[in-house]
């Protein structure tokens, strides 16, 4: 990616103009970060202020303020622009707690792994 | 640097990018680098019930390196210039 000059800047793939918007960050673990994309490089590192961790557990959601995050760009899957005029999230979902989430995401994982377990152990009747 | 210049090609057409982590998002090409990162406009998620966070993403950039498969409209391949650019760049310029 080269440096790009003020005329092509919305004809590339750089991050430029995505500079000082609030931006949503996908990472490879799943995890979701909000914050204004204030840095980046040709990796797609980023820096991004004021940024937050917004947790989703079935439809209940909270937002995990984290203050000013450097993240390698070897994690980012995506990056994306939020248009402030729509709505961020569906309207059926609600805000919680952080300590509320938290249960919310024990209990999924539990789940998850009980799932998993259970189904190791009927392995042997073959149900693919 | 052949699928770079393929990809420049179709800029400005209707794409499904499909990622690594089976997340599909269908946009318009604004643009493309040597990495193959993708900036797409106008985008909608495949499975919007699933990623309801991406509800109100328009533009994206995303990583070259987490691209799985690209989709393209039918129109979009030309099989036989691909396949003469494959022979020319093998055989070195």
């Amino acid at each position: 990616m080269s440096w790009a000059g003020p005329e092509d800047i919305h004809l590339s793939t750089s991050l430029a103009n995505y500079l000082d918007k609030k931006l949503l960050v996908l990472l490879r673990d799943g995890r979701k970060l909000m914050g204004l994309l204030r840095s980046f490089d040709q990796f797609a590192n980023a820096v991004l202020e004021g940024a937050c961790e917004r947790v989703i557990v079935g439809d209940l959601y909270c937002d995990i303020q984290l203050g000013l995050y450097v993240i390698r760009g070897e994690n980012v899957v995506l990056i994306g622009e939020l248009d402030l005029e729509r709505e961020e999230l569906p309207p059926h979902m609600t805000r919680v707690s952080e300590a509320e989430i938290r249960r919310a995401q024990k209990a999924e994982r539990e789940a998850t792994d009980l799932k998993g377990t259970m189904r190791k152990r009927m392995e042997f009747l073959d149900l693919d | 640097m052949l699928f770079f210049s393929y990809f420049k090609d179709l800029v400005g057409k209707e794409v499904t990018v499909e990622l690594k982590n089976d997340l599909a998002i269908r946009g318009t090409l604004h643009s493309v680098d040597q990495y193959l990162n993708i900036k797409l406009e106008n985008t909608r998620v495949v499975d919007q019930d699933k990623y309801p966070h991406m509800l109100s993403v328009r533009n994206c950039f995303i990583r070259g390196s987490v691209v799985r498969y690209v989709q393209l409209p039918p129109e979009g391949v030309d099989v036989d210039l691909l396949h003469d650019a494959t022979r020319r760049e093998a055989r070195g310029g």
